[in-house]
C-alpha cells in the first residue's frame, strides 16, 4: 500500500485532514473532534491499524499536539496521526476502546500534559501523587512536561 | 485501643463484601523493585490488579529536554538498566539517523555482539529471579554463574558492569579490550555446556510445568491491542521482533530466527526466552570472527544538532521494542523526546491477564512478563 | 562399647542411692528438661548450618565460611543478632495471642520430644501408644501457626495462615496412613516395639512394596506438615512476603525459625524409626561378621546418622523444586495421596494377615 493509496482513503474518511511527507512515514493532521471517527476508521476496514506503538503529547508552547504512531501487524504500514489542542482547554476522545494499550499511555499524558481524555473509563493519576503539591498555583496546572511547568524545589534550570 | 472485632471489621470495610485488598509493593520480594500493585482478593482468587506507578519516575524525558545529543544518550541507561546497551544503541541510531552520520562496520559489529550480549545477560537474570518467584532458589545461582562471565566482559570493555554507556553517536567510546574475543568464545562454549543444566532444572521440572502451563493466557489479539511486544507477545505467535522487521545495523547480514510460540502462557513465555538465548548466541558466533578492521567511531562535529522535524527509531530490547521519539527544533537539545519502553505496555496487561487466577498464578504471569520498574516509570 | 543406656542407668542408680524417690524423681525431670533444652539449641545450631553448607553445594556456592572453622560458629552469630534485636509488635496486633503464638509452636516440638528413642534404652518416655501420641501432638501446631497469623492483623499473615491450616489438616491424614502401615505390620503403637521388631531388617525391606509406597509418601507427607518447600505455602515470600510470621522479629522469629527446623528433625526421627529400624544397626540375614562388626557401632550414632540422612533429603527437595499453587498442594493430597495411601494400607493389612511380610 503506498502512501497515495493511504492518503486517498483517509481522505474519504476525514476530508479536513492534511498531509505532511517530510519525515520518515506520512504525518497526517486532524481536527481534535475528527479524530475518534478516523482513529475507529483506520483500525477497521482497508487499513486494520491495529498496533499502536506509541501515543504522546507534544507541547508547543502555543498549542499541545497529540501524537499517535499507528502500524499494521499484517502490511506494517506506519502512518503518524496528529491532532492540535488548546493549551488551556485540552481536551480529546479516548482512543483506549480502540486500542487496549491507550489506557495507561492516555493517563500518562493526562498527568504530564493535563489532556483531559473524554470517556476514558478510569482517568486518574497513574504515576504522581494523587495531591497536587503544596504551593502550586492551581489555576496554572501541574503538568510537569509542559514546556512552562518550573519547580522551584527540584528543578535546575539551564 | 481496639479489640479484635473492630479490626476485622476495618479490613473488610476496604473492599466489597468478601474481598480482601493487599497491597503488594512498593516493598515486595515478587515485585522486583518498587512496583505497587494493589490486588483485590476473594480468598486466594485475584479479582483485580491495579498498578500504581512512579515510586521510582526521575522524568527522564523532561530531564533529556535540557541535555545535548551526546549527553542525553547516558541516562537512558537508568531507564531498563538490564538492556542499557541497546537503550543507548537506540538514541545513537536516532542521532545518526537525524544527522546521516556515517558509523564504520567495526563499531556495527561490535555495536550488535554487544546487544546480543546484553540481551543473553538480562535473560539469564530473568531466568534466575523468575524461578526464585515460583519458589525455586538453585537456577537464580546457575544463572548468574553465566550472567557473570558477560558482565566481565563488560567490564573489560565499556568499564561498567551495569549501565555501559559504550555508545556515542557516530561509533564508540573506545576500542574493544585485547581480550574480547578470546572472551566472548569462552562464554559462548561455557554457555552452550551449561544450558542443558536449566533446562533438567527448569524446564522439565514437573512441578514448574504445572505452576506455568496453562497459566496467565494472553492471545494473540490482546498481545497486540495491548501492545505488547518482545517475548511476551512472540509467545502469543505475534511477529514482532525488530530486529528482523526492520533491520538495523548489521542484523540483515546475520541468520537467526526470530522465536515464535502459539500457546501464550507463561511456559510459553519462558521457552521463547530460553530459546531466543540460543539466537543470540548463533548472532555472536557468526559475528565475533568477523570484526573488521578500521575506525570505532566517525567523523561527527564537535556539537551535534539535530535538524527540525521529528525522528523516531527503535530497537528490540531484551524487553521488546524500544522507541525513541524526538521533536527538534533544530537547537542542540531536543525540544520534546518520548521513550516508548516495552514495560510500560507489558505492564499494562497484567490486570488482564492474572486476574481469575490464583495469588501464586499472579506471580507466574508477572515472572514471565519480565517487569525491570525503572524502565516503566522513566 | 560406648553406650548411652549405661549412663543413663548409673545415673538413675544413684539418684536413688543419694535421695528419696520422690526428689530423686523430681531430680530426673530436671535434668531431662535440662537434656531437652540443650538438645534444642544444639539441634537449632547444628540444622541451620547443615541447611546453608546443603544449600551453597546445591548452589554452587560456599555458604557461611568466616565465622570460625568452615563457617562453624556462623548460627552462634545469628542467634545472638537476634537475640539482640528489638522484638516488635504491631500496634493493632492482638498482643497476648501474639506473643504466645511462637511458644505454642515451640512446645508442640518440645512434648514430641518425649516418645523418641535416641539410642537403645534411652528414650524420656515410652509410651504404649507412642505413635498415636505422635501424631495427636504433631496436628497441634497449626494452632501456633494459625494464631500467628491471625494475631499479627496483617494480611499476609492472614493467607500465610489460612493455607498452612488447610495444608497442614490435609497432609495430616497421608502421614497417618503411612504410619498406619508400619503399625499394621508390627501390632504394636509403642515405639520401642517397632524398633524391636526390626532387629532381624528394616521395615522398607521387610514390608514389601508397600512399606516403600508409604515411606514415599511419609516423606511428601511430612515435608507439607512441615511447611518445607515444595510445600512452603505458607511462607511463600514471593508471594506473601513471609507469609504467617510476616510481622516477627527478634527472638519470636527466631523461635519460628527453631521449631521450623526442630520439627523436621523429630518427622525425621520418627520416619527413621519406623522405616529404617530407629538405632537398631544394619543387619543383612546370616552374614555373622558383617552383623558383627555393625553391632560395634554405637546404636546413637545409627539413629543420628539415619534421622540426619532423610534431613538431608528433606533439604535436597527444598533447594531443588519450585513452589506448588495452592490448589496443586490440595489437589495432590485429595486426589493422589489419600486413594494411594488407603489403598496402600489395604495392601499391607493383607500382607500382615497372610504374612506375607519377613
Amino acid at each position: 500500500m503506498t502512501n497515495e493509496e493511504i492518503k486517498e482513503y483517509i481522505s474519504s474518511i476525514a476530508p479536513a485532514a492534511t498531509f505532511d511527507e517530510t519525515g520518515e512515514w506520512l504525518n497526517m493532521i486532524v481536527e481534535s473532534a475528527q479524530l475518534k471517527p478516523t482513529m475507529a476508521a483506520l483500525r477497521t476496514g482497508k487499513m486494520q491499524m491495529n498496533y499502536l506503538f506509541c501515543l504522546t503529547c507534544v507541547d508547543f508552547k502555543t498549542h499541545l499536539t497529540m501524537v499517535y504512531h499507528l502500524s499494521a501487524t499484517t502490511h506494517r504500514q506506519s502512518i503518524v496521526i496528529k491532532a492540535n489542542l488548546n493549551r488551556e482547554q485540552a481536551m480529546i476522545e479516548t482512543v483506549c476502546d480502540i486500542w487496549r494499550t491507550a489506557e495507561f499511555l492516555e493517563r500518562e499524558v493526562f498527568e504530564m500534559f493535563g489532556v483531559d481524555f473524554t470517556n476514558h473509563p478510569d482517568l486518574r493519576k497513574l504515576i504522581l501523587e494523587e495531591e497536587n503539591p503544596k504551593g502550586f498555583d492551581e489555576k496554572k496546572g501541574y503538568w510537569p512536561l509542559r514546556k512552562d511547568f518550573e519547580d522551584p524545589i527540584n528543578m535546575i534550570k539551564l | 485501643m481496639y479489640n479484635q472485632t473492630e479490626i476485622i471489621k476495618d479490613t473488610s470495610e476496604l473492599g466489597a463484601e468478601g474481598e480482601l485488598v493487599i497491597n503488594m509493593g512498593p516493598q515486595h520480594p515478587a515485585t522486583h523493585g518498587v512496583l505497587h500493585l494493589v490486588v483485590t482478593l476473594n480468598g486466594e482468587t485475584i479479582k483485580k490488579i491495579e498498578p500504581h506507578l512512579g515510586y521510582i519516575h526521575r522524568s527522564i524525558e523532561k530531564m533529556c529536554e535540557s541535555l545535548t545529543y551526546r549527553q542525553f544518550i547516558y541516562v537512558t541507561s537508568r531507564m531498563d538498566y538490564l538492556s542499557s546497551h541497546i537503550n543507548n544503541l537506540g538514541c545513537a541510531l536516532l542521532v545518526e539517523k537525524g544527522m546521516a552520520i556515517e558509523v564504520p562496520d567495526r563499531a556495527k559489529y561490535i555495536r550488535v555482539i554487544l546487544s546480543e550480549l546484553t540481551r543473553i545477560a538480562s535473560h539469564e537474570l530473568w531466568l534466575g529471579a523468575m524461578a526464585m518467584d515460583l519458589g525455586a532458589f538453585t537456577p537464580f545461582f546457575y544463572a548468574f554463574r553465566e550472567r557473570e562471565m558477560i558482565t566481565d566482559i563488560m567490564e573489560d570493555t565499556c568499564g561498567a558492569r551495569l549501565t555501559m554507556n559504550y555508545i556515542v553517536p557516530g561509533g564508540l567510546m573506545y576500542d574493544i579490550h585485547p581480550d574480547f574475543q578470546k572472551k566472548v568464545k569462552a562464554f559462548i562454549t561455557q554457555f552452550k555446556s551449561k544450558v542443558t543444566e536449566y533446562e533438567d532444572l527448569v524446564t522439565n521440572n514437573v512441578i514448574f510445568q504445572s505452576r506455568t502451563k496453562g497459566v496467565g493466557i494472553l492471545s494473540a489479539e490482546d498481545a497486540i491491542s495491548y501492545g505488547c511486544t518482545g517475548p511476551v507477545a512472540r509467545a502469543s505467535g505475534v511477529s514482532c521482533d525488530i530486529r528482523k522487521l526492520y533491520p538495523y545495523e548489521v542484523y540483515d547480514k546475520v541468520e537467526f530466527d526470530e522465536v515464535l510460540e502459539t500457546a501464550g502462557d507463561s511456559f510459553a513465555r519462558y521457552i521463547v526466552r530460553v530459546k531466543e538465548m540460543n539466537q543470540s548466541i548463533r548472532i555472536i558466533e557468526q559475528l565475533i570472527d568477523n570484526i573488521p578492521e578500521g575506525d570505532f567511531v566517525g567523523k561527527t562535529k564537535n556539537v551535534l544538532k539535530l535538524p527540525k522535524g521529528e525522528f523516531y527509531t527503535r530497537v528490540e530490547t531484551a524487553r521488546g521494542e524500544f522507541g525513541v521519539y524526538i521533536v527538534s527544533e533544530g537547537g542542540t537539545t531536543p525540544h520534546r523526546i518520548k521513550f516508548r519502553s516495552p514495560g510500560f505496555s507489558n505492564l499494562s496487561v497484567l490486570n488482564h491477564i492474572a486476574a481469575g487466577s490464583k495469588i501464586g498464578d499472579l506471580m507466574a504471569s508477572m515472572g514471565t512478563l519480565d517487569l525491570v520498574i525503572p524502565d516503566i516509570d522513566r | 562399647m560406648f553406650s548411652l543406656e549405661g549412663i543413663t542407668t548409673n545415673v538413675q542408680d544413684w539418684l536413688f542411692m543419694k535421695f528419696n524417690p520422690t526428689l530423686a524423681l523430681a531430680m530426673e525431670c530436671v535434668i531431662v528438661i535440662l537434656l531437652a533444652i540443650s538438645l534444642f539449641a544444639i539441634l537449632g545450631l547444628v540444622l541451620v548450618l547443615m541447611e546453608r553448607k546443603v544449600a551453597a553445594h546445591i548452589q554452587i556456592r560456599l555458604g557461611p565460611n568466616r565465622v570460625g572453622p568452615g563457617g562453624m560458629f556462623q548460627t552462634v552469630a545469628d542467634t545472638l543478632k537476634l537475640i539482640m534485636k528489638e522484638g516488635l509488635v504491631p500496634d493493632l496486633a492482638d498482643k497476648f495471642l501474639f506473643n504466645l503464638a511462637p511458644f505454642v509452636v515451640m512446645m508442640v516440638g518440645m512434648l514430641l520430644l518425649a516418645p523418641i528413642a535416641f539410642a537403645k534404652n534411652f528414650q524420656i518416655w515410652d509410651i504404649n501408644i507412642g505413635v498415636l501420641y505422635i501424631s495427636s501432638v504433631s496436628s497441634l501446631s497449626v494452632i501456633g501457626i494459625l494464631m500467628a497469623g491471625w494475631a499479627s492483623n496483617n494480611k499476609y499473615s492472614l493467607l500465610g495462615a489460612m493455607r498452612s491450616g488447610a495444608q497442614i489438616v490435609s497432609y495430616e491424614l497421608s502421614a497417618g496412613f503411612a504410619v498406619l502401615t508400619i503399625v499394621v505390620l508390627t501390632g504394636s503403637l509403642q515405639l520401642s516395639e517397632i524398633v524391636n521388631a526390626q532387629q532381624n531388617g528394616w521395615w522398607i525391606f521387610k514390608g514389601h512394596i508397600p512399606a516403600v509406597i508409604a515411606f514415599v509418601l511419609y516423606i511428601i507427607a511430612v515435608t507439607a506438615e512441615t511447611n518445607r518447600a515444595p510445600f512452603d505455602l505458607a511462607e511463600a515470600e514471593s508471594e506473601l512476603t513471609a507469609g504467617f510470621h510476616t510481622e516477627y522479629s527478634g527472638m519470636r522469629f527466631a523461635l519460628f525459625f527453631l521449631a521450623e527446623y526442630i520439627n523436621i528433625f523429630i518427622v525425621c526421627a520418627i520416619g527413621a524409626t519406623l522405616f529404617f529400624g530407629g538405632w537398631m544397626p544394619l543387619h543383612i540375614g546370616n552374614w555373622e561378621a558383617f552383623n558383627h562388626i555393625m553391632d560395634y557401632i554405637p546404636s546413637s550414632v545409627w539413629f543420628m546418622g539415619k534421622t540426619f540422612f532423610l534431613i538431608f533429603l528433606i533439604m535436597w527437595f527444598r533447594w531443588t523444586f519450585p513452589r506448588l499453587r495452592v490448589d496443586q498442594l490440595l489437589n495432590l493430597e485429595w486426589k493422589y495421596l489419600l486413594p494411594i495411601s488407603l489403598f496402600n494400607l489395604l495392601l499391607v493389612a493383607v500382607i500382615a494377615i497372610l504374612g506375607w511380610h519377613f
